[in-house]
């Protein structure tokens, strides 16, 4: 670098010599999405189709990544232009996921809005035939069997855990921990059948309660909660545990007070994405909690509507004014969202109080 | 840890309280006193539950049973869960439920069964009370209606017709202008009662060019695009472009309809002549007493029928063991037969009511229920 | 942390009552689940016994394993195309969450993605239907026409664009949140110390994230991934909506003629079946079973095999 200096690059800031300036990526950026635009544009007046915003993001952005590389490569050298290329791709990436991810989210609140009054919020589907109706039943539903999945599976699910992490060894611990990853790959109509077939034994043909349709979800859900909490308690460092310990601390109590809530935001999110996992589910609620158009309180006895049932069934089998049931359906869908969103706000504020301050 | 479980018992417990303390606005209280309100000089005296299961094809039209029969008895609640044919008659068999809905009446394997909920040595029935026409719905552009006779569909479907301008479709169409484009045919992937209905009138109206038989599930060798309930055959039809696929009329809505050819003219589909098509069908063979099941007649001539229909049943024991359940199914049943469930049923369903005569041999069946 | 647990080299301290409790708690739990699967495997295997010995109706197949293959193909086919998809995407994501983003936005971003998880299955489904299957569709003609020579892209294109690529696309946005929210809270566990030691010591982003965070996140990402892959394989009623499913094995990806998969053919038959199909598609649900067995065999392996001793 000494002996190529030009005498006027002597003048700039040594600091920011061989860097490129902050605004030269977005400047590229610019450049890249116009070159795409006009090549579009080419292409549609070419062939005589549409002009395709997909290509000119597509073009744009392998422009952009192209070219940002090559002066990177040129100003800054390999490492740094290597570096360059990555954050584009992440970047990309990231642009690339939200996607799709934005397009069901907009659909969803769209087509839920129709629906989303008050009658909808206080009447169950009783007696109502055609326009009107609600779901309070199903929302009632959801809660319950919700809740009692989680009440099932969360302790079930971190105790596993803290066994695998804290006291397993030998061939207990490398059981479970393969099991619980098949456990995985149950199809939920299954978890369904079993939980049907567990119940049928005892209650007789035909059983249909709130609480089966939690016990199928937890089969479902248990897997989920064992391996982001097995995850987390992992990470947790050796050393905090040890310093715990040698202050003559007992084990359990190390476990409860230091090891857990040193791990406890990962565990929420764990929990809330068991539980955003199994709140969807259809066949297994179908199966064992029923159908019904009336309220039910009562999780141990009765058929229990569930959200996604009611979702689902009104998309399935609409009767002649269809477009009252796929509002019914798309509003559904927007009430399970945000009922999962209260209980994500909920954990995370949980988890924002007892959760030690950590540097980040 | 431990106030972390507090802190959510908290929230739980709050949120129940809002819930529980919550009651639904169209559902009558529970400390009403039953019945006490009713002005009504002959108030119900049916209180219970009843649960049925069953084809699917029929939930709309029994969620509008349902909500009549429960308007009319306020103390009375019924569940119908549209889980399907085979899950109902199953269910139906092992005596959870109280009825069934069924696609396809019970076979000779099934009535030499057990049937839980029936008092010993009494057999259960079938009666056809909901009918619906199949409509074979399409998507071309500037195209609203197509002629078509059995032989051309069984052709479009099985495969040998690739191509909308083919001349078969052409001759019996000489005023639709058809593009010159590939038809794509779409059937239900999941296994239904209305693929079983679409493939017998197919078989029995068109045998050389249809030779896979009758099934409930699409054979590969045939080909074309599956699509899930009739929901997804109707969204896959008028999504797509140059589709055709069958479904329940009532959801043919805005889509292109075939008038099929029975005897020498293309009748299109019509409540009316799909109700006629089960009154000029005779009744299954060495069926026993009561039972109604029907054997349509798909190569009927007769003019203004549409033959290609689907009929759902509701099976139920003649004799129940439990009194109380008796009751219940004979009233509802009886409710659903009469001329004001079956149009209840069909304004919310868009299927065929039952004709007059049907009705009374219907409710003579239901009246022996015990 | 290596295989070395903390109780390992304390075995001879005295125990305390409260002590033993709670490990024979913790024990317990664990043994439940084992029990509660063997329960669900007992029932698998007795309801699908009389399928796999007997004969099953001619329409099905000649055997039950006849019938079974092209769904077992079509599972794994399409959470291969999904996973393909999803993992270096939801990595990608979160990193760009933990180490690209501001902080209040990556906060922001990673309750949306969470959020994510939670849209019903039916939902996605319907979006497959009604968004992207009409948005793939021009695509896959293009793809038929000048890429047919490709095994993938084999011509003639869907009419109605419900393949098993978009199926699968379906698939990898439902399990991208899963698999980027775990990624996220690995990322943002590795020790602060590693990476700002790799910064000082000059490295790029980049490198301190290959040096530092990667390295560390190993096998979280890989976890991740399995109940990624867990749901893809189980996915039910997505894919059921949004696959046009015929019984074929075939690897073109844009066709009319796709294979089905296990969990989203027992949705579709399960409510019409009665008798032997019941136990064929129970049956079904077995070998579903048995594949995450080995699928999940295979990444421990992988892992075993690729863990470096004392990478942290």
């Amino acid at each position: 670098m000494t002996a190529t200096i030009a005498p006027t690059r002597t003048a700039q800031n040594p600091l920011t010599a061989g860097q490129l300036p902050r605004w030269a990526p977005w400047a590229l950026l610019g450049v890249a999405v116009l070159i795409g635009a006009a090549v579009a544009g080419l292409i549609a007046g070419a062939s005589g189709t549409a002009f395709s915003l997909v290509t000119v993001a597509l073009l744009g952005f392998v422009l952009y990544l192209v070219a940002v590389t090559v002066v990177s490569q040129l100003i800054e050298g390999g490492r740094k232009a290597t570096d360059r290329l990555v954050t584009g791709l992440v970047v990309g990436a990231f642009l690339l996921a939200l996607v799709p991810l934005i397009s069901l989210v907009v659909t969803v609140a769209i087509n839920g809005a129709a629906r989303f009054d008050l009658e909808f919020f206080t009447y169950t589907m009783r007696n109502v035939v055609g326009e009107g109706g609600g779901v309070l039943h199903a929302i009632v539903g959801t809660v319950l069997v919700t809740i009692w999945a989680a009440i099932i599976s969360v302790p079930v699910g971190i105790f596993t855990a803290i066994y695998l992490v804290e006291y397993g060894k030998g061939s207990l611990s490398k059981a479970i921990t393969f099991f619980v990853d098949v456990m995985t790959g149950i199809p939920s109509i299954v978890a369904g059948l079993f939980a049907y077939a567990l119940f049928a034994l005892f209650a007789g043909e035909g059983v249909r309660s709130g609480f089966g349709g939690a016990v199928a979800l937890s089969l479902l859900m248990i897997p989920t909660v064992v391996r982001s909490t097995e995850e987390m308690l992992k990470l947790v460092p050796n050393d905090l545990r040890e310093a715990s310990l040698a202050l003559g601390v007992p084990k359990w109590l190390t476990i409860a007070k230091v090891v857990l809530p040193t791990a406890l935001a990962g565990i929420v999110t764990g929990v809330t994405l068991a539980i955003a996992r199994v709140i969807g589910e259809t066949a297994p609620l179908l199966i064992i909690a029923g159908f019904t158009t009336n309220m039910n309180y009562n999780v141990f006895d009765g058929r229990m509507m569930t959200l996604p049932v009611f979702a689902f069934n009104q998309y399935v089998s609409p009767g002649v004014q269809e477009q009252a049931y796929f509002d019914r359906a798309w509003s559904a869908a927007l009430v399970l969202i945000l009922i999962v969103m209260i209980l994500n706000i909920g954990a995370r504020v949980i988890a924002h109080f007892f959760a030690p301050k950590a540097g980040r | 840890m431990k106030f972390t479980k507090l802190g959510r018992a908290a929230v739980v417990a709050a949120a129940g309280a809002l819930l529980l303390s919550s009651c639904a606005a169209n559902e009558p209280a529970a400390t009403e006193p039953a019945g006490g309100d009713s002005a009504a000089p002959e108030a119900s005296t049916l209180s219970g539950d009843l649960a049925g299961a069953g084809a699917s094809s029929m939930g709309a039209a029994q969620e509008a049973w349902i909500a009549g029969f429960q308007t009319a008895n306020p103390d009375v609640n019924i569940t119908y869960d549209p889980a399907g044919s085979g899950a109902g008659r199953e269910q139906f068999i092992a005596g959870g439920v109280g009825f069934a809905g069924s696609d396809a009446y019970l076979d000779d394997e099934e009535l030499a069964g057990e049937f839980a909920a029936c008092a010993p040595d009494s057999l259960p029935v079938d009666l056809p009370i909901y009918i619906s026409p199949i409509a074979v719905i399409f998507n071309v552009e500037g195209v609203d209606s197509l002629n078509m006779d059995a032989a051309t569909i069984a052709k479009i479907f099985s495969g040998q017709i690739t191509n909308w301008n083919d001349p078969a479709i052409a001759e019996q169409n000489p005023e639709a202008t058809l593009p010159d484009a590939a038809i794509t045919a779409v059937h239900r992937s999941d296994d239904s009662g209305t693929t079983e209905n679409f493939t017998e009138y197919l078989a029995a109206t068109a045998e050389s060019d249809w030779t896979e038989g009758v099934f409930e599930t699409w054979p590969a060798a045939y080909g074309g695009e599956g699509a899930q309930g009739t929901s997804g055959v109707v969204d896959a039809v008028s999504n797509g472009t140059n589709t055709i696929g069958y479904a329940d009329a009532s959801r043919a809505g805005d889509l292109g309809t075939v008038a099929l050819q029975v005897g020498e003219e293309y009748v299109p589909f019509t409540a009316e002549a799909a109700a006629a098509a089960v009154d000029a069908s005779p009744r299954v063979e060495g069926r026993h007493e009561g039972d109604l099941a029907v054997d349509l007649d798909r190569t009927t001539t007769e003019a203004g029928v549409y033959p290609l229909v689907l009929i759902s049943y509701a099976i139920a024991c003649t004799d129940y063991e439990d009194d109380a359940t008796a009751e219940l199914v004979k009233a509802y049943l009886g409710y659903i037969a009469s001329e004001e469930g079956q149009q209840a049923g069909a304004e919310n369903a868009g299927n065929a009511p039952i004709s007059d005569e049907l009705r009374e041999e219907i409710l003579a069946v239901v009246d022996t229920i015990q | 942390m290596t295989t070395a647990a903390p109780a390992a080299s304390r075995a001879t301290a005295t125990k305390r009552p409260a002590d033993i409790a709670f490990q024979a708690v913790s024990t317990v739990a664990g043994v439940l689940i084992l029990i509660a699967l063997g329960g669900v495997a007992i029932f698998l295997v007795a309801q699908a016994v009389p399928a796999i010995i007997g004969p099953i109706p001619e329409a099905e197949g000649a055997s039950f394993w006849d019938w079974v293959w092209p769904l077992t193909f079509g599972t794994l086919w399409s959470a291969f195309l999904a996973m393909i998809m999803a993992v270096p995407l939801a990595v990608a994501i979160a990193l760009f969450i933990t180490h690209f983003a501001p902080r209040r936005l990556a906060q922001l971003l990673g309750y949306v993605i969470d959020l994510l998880a939670a849209i019903p299955s039916v939902i996605y489904g319907l979006w497959g239907i009604a968004v992207l299957a009409p948005f793939f569709q021009p695509a896959f003609l293009w793809l038929g026409e000048n890429l047919g020579w490709l095994p993938l892209f084999t011509p003639p294109a869907s009419g109605t664009g419900r393949t098993i690529l978009t199926a699968s696309v379906v698939l990898a946005v439902m399990v991208l949140p899963i698999i980027t929210a775990l990624c996220r809270e690995i990322f943002l566990q590795t020790p602060r110390l590693n990476e700002e030691a790799a910064l000082a010591l000059g490295a790029t982003r980049w490198e301190m994230i290959t040096m530092a965070v990667l390295p560390h996140g190993r096998s979280g990402i890989i976890a991740s991934s399995i109940l990624g892959l867990g749901r893809a394989l189980g996915e039910t009623m997505a894919v059921a909506m949004v696959l046009a499913s015929s019984g074929v094995v075939s690897f073109v990806v844009i066709g009319s003629q796709n294979p089905s998969t296990i969990a989203a053919n027992i949705a579709l038959r399960f409510p019409e079946a009665h008798g032997i199909t019941v136990n064929m598609l129970i049956g079904s649900g077995l070998v579903l079973f048995a594949i995450t067995l080995l699928v999940n065999g295979l990444s421990r392996w992988i892992i075993a095999k690729t863990t470096v001793d004392g990478g942290r």
